[in-house]
C-alpha cells in the first residue's frame, strides 16, 4: 500500500488558496484583476490623503500651508483640524459644556435599560429600570425638576390602582376607562401643584434646564432616533394587530392611518412638524420643536413597523391562531404568549431594516433648521476659517453613523442566531 | 438663498391673518429676550463658533437690537432657519425678527404679509469662472455650463438674463453651495453664478483664487434686510431705527469705542439726539433714552460690522461697493434723525 503523500504543492497553502478562490476560471482571473487594480486604485489615492493630514492648523488655509510644508508642494491632504477643533459641537450640538456628563449618563443608562430587553439571561427585575427610565432621560437631558418625573409617574401608579380596583367590580372595559380618565385628571390638575410642592420641600433634585434649541449633533440625532424607535415598535405592534383585527372601526382606523402615514413622504411631515403646528396651535403656545419632530417619526416609523409586523402575523400558519383559541387563551394572551414571539421572531430583520433606516431619516431634520450633524458642517463650514471643509466633515459623520448602524445589523444577527429554533 | 417657499407661507399667512398680533415689544420685554431667525450657516453673514456662540454680519444686527431693547447684546436667542422655513417660522411667531440675507421683493412684503425695515447689505447676482478661459465678461458665455441652485430666483434671473442677451447655456443643477463648490473646482461647470457676496466667499476658499474671476456684470438686484411680521408698527419702528442708528453712527463716526465719550462731547445735535442727551427720542419708539449708544455699543456702528465679518480684511475680503455711505458714492442713506 502506497503511504499517503501530502498534496501537490499548486494546490495547498497560499497558492492553492488563490487557484481555488480568485483564479478558477478565465472570467474569475479576469475579474481578480479588475478588482485588485480598483482597489489598488483607491488605496493609493485616499490613503496618503488621508494620512497626510494636519491635526493642528486653526484654518483651512493653515491647513494647506502645513500640508504643504509637510510633504511637499502640491500635496493634497485631508485637514482633520477642524474635526479636532469641532468634535465636540458635532457630538453633542450646543448642549452646555460643563453638562456633558448628562448626555453622557442618558446614553450609559439607557444601554442599561435597553439591556434586559436585549438579553433576556438578564434578570427580569432590570425590566422596572427600563420602565422608569424615559422619564430619567428626560430628565437628564431636558433638566428642571425630578419631581415633575416623580409626579408623572405617580399617574401610572394611581391609573394602575384605579384598574385593578374597578375592574374587579365592574369588568376590564369600564376599569380601563376609569383608569385612563383618573390618570388624565391627575396629569392636568394635580400633578404641576403636586411637583411644585415637593420641589418646594426638597429643591435638591434640581438640574440646569437646557432648552431643546441647544441641543445638536449626533446627540439629536440619538435623541430623535433612540426615542422614535423605543415608541414606535409597541405603536407598530398595535397597528399590526388592529390592522388584522375583527372590530370594523379600529380596523378601518388602523389601515387608514397606516396607509396615509406610508403615503406621505418623511420631509412633509417633518413640514407639518416644523411649520403647520405652529399656525394651528394658539399663538404662545411653546410646544417644542424637537418633541414635534419626535412624534411625527414615530408616527411615520410605526406604521412601516405596523406592516413588516404585519408581514411576520401572516407568515405564521392559521393553526397556531387557532391552537391559541382552543387553548382557551383570550385575545390579548393569545397574541403575547402564543402569536407575537413567533410573528416578532420572523420579522426581526425588516424591525431592524426600519430602525436603521429611521436613525439615518433623523438627518432629515437638517432641513427643518434643526442642527444635527448634517446640519451642523454647513454651520461649521459657515465659519470663515473652515469654508471649503467638505470631505473631512462627511467622512467623521458618516463613521459615527457607520458604528451606530453596524453594532445595530449585528445585534439583529446575534438575535436570529439565538431565537432560530428550526434544524435546516 | 432666495428660494421661495411662496405655497407653504402664503397658505400659512393665510390661516394667521386672522390671529391678532400683540404688541412685539411687551412680549419681548416680558419674556427678556429677542428671538432672531438667522441663517443655518453663510459664511460672514450668520455662523456658529465651537463654543456654539453665533456671530456674522447679520447677527450682530440682532445683538445691537437686543442691545437696544435691554442694553444686553447677549439678550438675544437665535433660531436656525433654512430658506423653507424661515418665513413661516416669524409668520407664526416663532421669532420676533428674521435677520436672514432675505431679499425683499414686491411679493414677499406684500403677499406674505413682512415689513422689511430697510436694507443692510446690497447684493447682486454675478458669475464667477475659471481664469483659464479666458473670459473677461458675461456676455461671451454664450453656450457656456453654469452651475446653478434649483429652485432659487437666481435660476429665473439666469434664465432672463441670458435670453435677453440672445445666449444659450447648459445648467448643472445643484442643491447646496458646498456642492457647487465642489462641481465648480472640479471644472464639471465653466460658470458659477449665485449672488456676489456668496461667489467671493467660494472664491476666497480656493487654492489658488486668483484661478477665478469674477466676471463683472451683475444681473440682478438682490437689497438684503432684516424683516418683522405685518401689523406691530412700533416693532417694526424699533428693528428700522436700530438699522438707521448704526447706519448714522458710522456717517457721524460714532464707533463702538468712543461712543460713550461722544455722548459728552459732542457739539453736533444729531449725534446729541441720536445718543440721548438731547430730546426725548427713546420715549417716542418706547425704549430708553441711550438705546441707540446701547446698539452702537454693543458690536459698533455699520461700518464697524461690516469690516470685522465681510470686509476687506477678513477671508471673504469684500469692498463695501454699493455698501458705502452715500457720502463715498454708495447707496446706505439712513433719513435724518430728528
Amino acid at each position: 500500500m502506497l503511504s499517503s503523500r501530502p498534496a501537490p504543492n499548486r494546490h495547498v497553502g497560499l497558492v492553492g488558496w488563490a487557484r481555488e478562490n480568485l483564479f478558477s476560471t478565465w472570467l474569475n482571473s479576469i475579474l481578480t484583476f479588475l478588482s485588485v487594480f480598483v482597489i489598488g486604485f483607491v488605496v493609493i489615492e485616499v490613503v496618503p490623503w488621508i494620512i497626510q493630514s494636519s491635526w493642528t492648523a486653526t484654518s483651512l488655509n493653515e491647513c494647506r500651508a502645513a500640508i504643504i510644508e509637510a510633504y511637499g508642494e502640491g500635496t493634497h491632504g485631508a485637514c482633520w483640524a477642524v474635526i479636532r477643533e469641532r468634535y465636540l459641537q458635532l457630538l453633542y450640538g450646543f448642549y452646555p459644556s460643563d453638562a456633558y456628563w448628562r448626555p453622557n449618563l442618558a446614553l450609559v443608562l439607557m444601554l442599561i435599560a435597553i439591556a434586559p430587553i436585549l438579553y433576556p439571561v438578564l434578570p427580569r427585575k432590570m425590566l422596572l429600570f427600563s420602565a422608569v427610565y424615559p422619564l430619567l432621560g428626560i430628565w437628564l437631558l431636558w433638566g428642571g425638576s425630578l419631581w415633575t418625573m416623580i409626579s408623572i409617574l405617580l399617574g401610572f401608579a394611581i391609573g394602575y390602582i384605579l384598574m385593578a380596583a374597578s375592574s374587579r367590580a365592574f369588568g376590564t372595559l369600564t376599569g380601563l376607562i376609569t383608569a385612563t380618565l383618573g390618570i388624565i385628571i391627575y396629569w392636568i390638575f394635580a400633578a404641576v401643584p403636586l411637583s411644585e410642592l415637593l420641589q418646594s420641600i426638597f429643591p435638591r433634585l434640581w438640574l440646569e434646564p437646557v432648552e431643546s434649541a441647544r441641543f445638536g449633533g449626533f446627540m439629536l440625532s440619538t435623541t430623535i432616533g433612540v426615542t422614535g424607535i423605543v415608541s414606535s415598535l409597541p405603536l407598530g405592534i398595535l397597528l399590526a394587530l388592529g390592522r388584522k383585527s375583527d372590530l370594523l372601526i379600529v380596523k378601518a382606523i388602523c389601515i387608514g392611518f397606516i396607509e396615509f402615514i406610508r403615503g406621505v413622504p418623511l420631509i412633509t411631515l417633518l413640514f407639518v412638524a416644523s411649520t403647520l403646528l405652529n399656525i394651528f396651535l394658539p399663538p404662545g403656545t411653546n410646544f417644542d420643536l424637537i418633541l414635534r419632530v419626535i412624534i411625527m417619526v414615530t408616527l411615520f416609523s410605526a406604521a412601516y413597523l405596523a406592516e413588516v409586523v404585519r408581514g411576520g402575523l401572516a407568515s405564521l400558519p392559521r393553526g397556531q391562531f387557532e391552537a391559541a383559541d382552543a387553548l382557551g387563551l383570550d385575545y390579548w394572551k393569545s397574541m403575547r404568549l402564543v402569536v407575537l414571539p413567533q410573528a416578532l421572531k420572523v420579522s426581526i430583520p425588516g424591525i431592524v431594516s426600519s430602525f436603521i433606516a429611521l436613525f439615518k431619516d433623523t438627518t432629515l431634520v437638517s432641513i427643518i433648521g434643526l442642527l444635527d450633524p448634517l446640519g451642523l458642517t454647513n454651520s461649521i463650514r459657515a465659519d470663515a476659517d473652515w469654508n471649503g471643509i467638505i470631505w473631512e466633515l462627511y467622512v467623521f459623520v458618516a463613521l459615527i453613523f457607520f458604528v451606530f448602524c453596524f453594532a445595530m445589523s449585528r445585534y439583529s444577527m446575534y438575535l436570529e442566531r439565538k431565537l432560530k429554533t428550526s434544524h435546516d | 438663498m432666495r428660494l421661495k417657499s411662496l405655497i407653504a407661507a402664503t397658505t400659512v399667512v393665510g390661516l394667521s391673518a386672522g390671529m391678532s398680533v400683540a404688541a412685539t415689544l411687551d412680549d419681548v420685554k416680558a419674556k427678556g429676550f429677542i428671538q432672531c431667525g438667522v441663517n443655518t450657516g453663510l459664511v460672514g453673514f450668520a455662523a456658529p463658533d465651537a463654543d456654539g456662540k453665533w456671530d456674522g454680519f447679520d447677527v450682530d444686527y440682532c445683538r445691537a437690537l437686543a442691545a437696544a431693547i435691554f442694553g444686553d447684546p447677549d439678550a438675544v436667542k437665535f433660531t436656525p432657519t433654512t430658506g423653507k422655513t424661515r418665513f413661516t417660522a416669524l409668520a407664526s411667531g416663532e421669532i420676533d425678527v428674521l435677520a436672514r440675507n432675505t431679499t425683499w421683493t414686491f411679493s414677499r412684503d406684500v403677499d406674505l404679509k413682512f415689513t422689511f425695515v430697510g436694507i443692510n447689505y446690497y447684493d447682486g447676482q454675478g458669475f464667477m469662472t475659471h481664469e483659464s478661459l479666458g473670459i473677461n465678461s458675461a456676455t461671451e458665455l454664450d453656450g457656456a455650463t453654469v452651475c446653478i441652485q434649483t429652485g432659487t430666483t437666481t435660476e429665473l434671473n439666469l434664465a432672463d438674463y441670458f435670453r435677453a442677451n440672445g445666449m444659450s447655456y447648459e445648467p448643472v443643477p445643484i442643491e447646496t453651495n458646498a456642492e457647487a463648490r465642489e462641481q465648480f473646482f472640479a471644472e464639471a461647470c465653466d460658470v458659477y453664478t449665485t449672488d456676489r457676496s456668496g461667489l467671493a466667499a467660494t472664491r476666497a476658499t480656493a487654492e489658488d483664487p486668483n484661478a477665478l474671476v469674477v466676471l463683472p456684470e451683475i444681473i440682478s438686484k438682490e437689497p438684503l434686510g432684516p424683516l418683522v411680521r405685518h401689523g406691530d408698527d412700533q416693532w417694526a419702528d424699533i428693528a428700522r431705527w436700530v438699522l438707521n442708528a448704526l447706519i448714522i453712527a458710522e456717517e457721524k463716526g460714532i464707533t463702538q469705542a468712543n461712543a460713550k465719550s461722544m455722548m459728552g462731547s459732542t457739539n453736533d445735535p444729531e449725534v446729541a439726539r441720536l445718543l440721548g442727551t438731547e430730546g426725548e427720542y427713546g420715549a417716542m419708539i418706547g425704549l430708553s433714552a441711550d438705546w441707540a449708544l446701547h446698539a452702537i455699543e454693543a458690536r459698533g456702528n455699520y461700518g464697524e460690522i461690516f469690516d470685522r465679518h465681510i470686509g476687506p480684511d477678513t477671508a471673504i475680503a469684500l469692498q463695501r461697493g454699493e455698501n458705502a455711505l452715500y457720502t463715498e458714492g454708495g447707496l446706505l442713506y439712513a433719513p435724518p434723525f430728528r
